[in-house]
């Protein structure tokens, strides 16, 4: 199987290896998404395998499922799932981001849709997936019932949509914000806006107005001792995920 | 192997295997057996002939595996093989004694009774856990074997890492694994420089049979010039491991069997009848190495290869056995994410995992060693005093028990008995 056609412009290449290089260094800018990602996974491979009955000790066990990953920046997750065998398609909103996740793939000698689009372009020309990954993308949108309609019409009956967002309390403000953002600079400033963040239930109740089945939810707790993260099925006070699914 | 069910996934150079391990010793086999079990593909070059790793006579040499080894071991499909010739340890004698003087009134005593686990481990014969690990290694399709090859470069890359061998061909995985000794050859061509130093001793290594059976006690004795381990064997016979200068060492080494005899007898004592020589003799000059880092690009050190300790308390080959059981662990845990197994971020954890370990196991060794091979009355008596307290308080000799055990500490699942 060849690789997608790169669109890049030979003379940015070397703009977007460094871009790539940034993404994907694990104590660089984007260190807090490195460190939550083993977290991360673990939960959408285990609701995955789960939902489509896939047993994740064999190779490929995604073999055959078309997945999206909205908001898929380097590919960060996109990587994973296609290393698993999926299909995958990653959008993202930031047309810088597509040929630096190309780059990527192909240093990964991995095959990857990428697409400079958004969830509602691709719903409105009728794109189809077994599994959608939205994480980290409905607190930074302005209309979150409308994108969680576009995300659902984006599966296909019986699919699996993965969300994660951040929680709305004082909590959630210093960690996310003046945790994130101010004191550590992990994240550059302004990258958050506070009234956007979305509590669970109401994120359960968006998805249910959406069309979507809420099934799970979990949080992600990061340990300041051991400096990681893992999932909780209590606390779900700062970095949250959920599993819903589309009725067949 | 080229799988129709990987769309995903484009093939450049084929890989071989997804894991290339250097080394055909036993931490190398070992972890070629438990990355197989978990879906990986490994090749596994060995510098030696493959008679060398299944011959059949008795050498002398034999391991003294803790309970979490042993688990391992089990965990991986070996112990079965080998279990009927493996003698457990059901009770360690620690004793302080000067060559031709009783032990000292204090002495620690652990019995595995007062542990729920079991024995605290076993000793097994190099030979037969040596050929039990090639029959499970060839009998599994995922390992491929290269025998009587030595790798003379390595290049890694983005997607993966090249090894030629002597031979004049490449073999291409995901990741490789260095599990050559304490002079890795993987290590060095990957500029990992070493930390170490020398003891100045030797440890002088054989088998025996005596007179009397050992009752499954094993027996360390603290003497000046370094320490005495008597380690029991099936049938009334004992593995020794003895240290001393190394200039004695090497005079000693050079003796005919009788007059070696007659150098080890009074410091093991007669309270096992008269003793023979049951195999060869094996010298190992006491050194610590420790690699400045036990990952590098694509690539992992287990073993010797990342920490050779001093093998005073026989934990060299249990310390790798841990190594394997967290990079087995790692690795597959990554592979399930879908992670890229030989990425910095997947072998960090492994690094993490296992540095601090062995780090204070080289220092409590050290420490332990320099200890007891001291001949000041002080120092003496203070040791004697530190062992009749521990032996006097039930709870630290079963932490000490336990340890001996090789249970305390963050384990890997596979040397706590359970699959990854």
């Amino acid at each position: 199987m060849q690789a997608p056609q790169s669109t890049v412009d030979p003379s940015e290449i070397a703009k977007f290896e460094a871009m790539a290089a940034e993404w994907w260094d694990p104590t660089g800018k984007f260190k807090p998404l490195h460190m939550l990602n083993p977290c991360r996974l673990d939960y959408i491979t285990q609701q995955i395998a789960g939902e489509f009955d896939r047993d994740l000790s064999s190779d490929a066990p995604f073999a055959g499922l078309r997945l999206l990953d909205i908001g898929c920046g380097g590919g960060l997750l996109s990587e994973p799932m296609a290393r698993l065998g999926a299909d995958v398609v990653g959008a993202d909103a930031a047309a810088g981001n597509i040929p630096v996740a190309q780059i990527h793939a192909e240093q990964s000698g991995l095959s990857i849709d990428y697409r400079h689009t958004t969830a509602e372009a691709l719903a409105e020309a009728g794109e189809q997936f077994d599994v959608v990954l939205n994480m980290e993308v409905v607190e930074h949108v302005a209309d979150p019932l409308s994108y969680l309609t576009a995300t659902q019409q984006l599966l296909k009956p019986g699919g699996l949509q993965i969300c994660s967002t951040i929680n709305r309390n004082p909590k959630s403000y210093a960690m996310a914000i003046f945790g994130a953002e101010v004191v550590m600079r992990w994240l550059p400033r302004g990258t958050h806006e506070w009234s956007k963040f979305i509590t669970p239930d109401e994120l359960f109740d968006l998805l249910s107005k959406a069309g979507l089945t809420p099934v799970d939810r979990k949080g992600f707790v990061f340990n300041p001792i051991f400096w990681s993260w893992s999932l909780s099925d209590r606390d779900l006070s700062v970095n949250y995920v959920t599993a819903s699914t589309k009725p067949a | 192997m080229d799988n129709p069910k990987d769309r995903g996934i484009l093939r450049g150079m084929k890989n071989t295997s997804d894991i290339l391990i250097v080394g055909g010793g036993l931490n190398g086999p070992a972890l070629a057996l438990a990355l197989a079990q978990t879906g990986h593909t490994v090749t596994l070059i060995d510098a030696l002939p493959r008679d060398a790793r299944a011959r059949e006579d008795f050498d002398g040499r034999s391991y003294a595996l803790a309970l979490a080894s042993q688990k391992l071991i089990d965990q991986i499909g070996v112990w079965g093989a080998v279990a009927g010739q493996a003698q457990p340890m059901l009770e360690i004698k620690v004793t302080d004694g000067r060559a031709g003087q009783g032990p000292s009134p204090f002495f620690m005593h652990f019995d595995h009774a007062e542990i729920e686990e079991g024995p605290m481990g076993y000793m097994i014969e190099d030979r037969y856990l040596r050929r039990a690990l090639r029959d499970a290694m060839e009998a599994e399709p995922a390992i491929t074997l290269v025998d009587e090859q030595t790798v003379i470069a390595q290049d890694a890359d983005a997607t993966g890492v090249t090894v030629t061998l002597a031979r004049g061909d490449s073999l291409r995985g995901r990741l490789l694994v260095g599990a050559d000794g304490r002079r890795s050859g993987t290590a060095e061509r990957a500029g990992i420089k070493r930390t170490g130093w020398d003891y100045g001793q030797t440890a002088l290594v054989c088998a025996i049979e005596h007179d009397r059976p050992h009752n499954g006690i094993a027996h360390q004795f603290f003497m000046p010039p370094g320490p005495l381990a008597i380690l029991p064997l099936p049938g009334n016979r004992s593995s020794i491991v003895w240290s001393e200068r190394s200039d004695r060492a090497a005079a000693i080494q050079s003796l005919d069997e009788e007059s070696y005899l007659s150098i080890l007898r009074p410091r093991f004592g007669d309270f096992m009848g008269d003793i023979r020589l049951a195999g060869d003799r094996f010298t190992y000059p006491l050194n610590l190495t420790l690699a400045n880092a036990f990952v590098a690009e694509r690539l992992a050190l287990v073993g010797d290869a990342a920490h050779g300790v001093h093998p005073i308390a026989g934990q060299g080959l249990n310390a790798g056995l841990r190594d394997v059981g967290a990079l087995a662990e790692v690795l597959t845990e990554a592979r399930r994410r879908g992670e890229d197994i030989a990425s910095s971020l997947v072998l960090d954890r492994y690094q993490q995992w296992r540095r601090f370990d062995t780090a204070s196991l080289a220092a409590a060794t050290d420490a332990f060693n320099r200890l007891f091979s001291n001949d000041n009355p002080l120092l003496r008596l203070g040791r004697d005093i530190g062992m009749g307290v521990v032996g006097a308080i039930p709870g630290l000799r079963q932490t000490f028990i336990r340890e001996a055990a090789g249970l305390t500490g963050d384990l890997p699942r596979l040397l706590q008995g359970r699959p990854i």
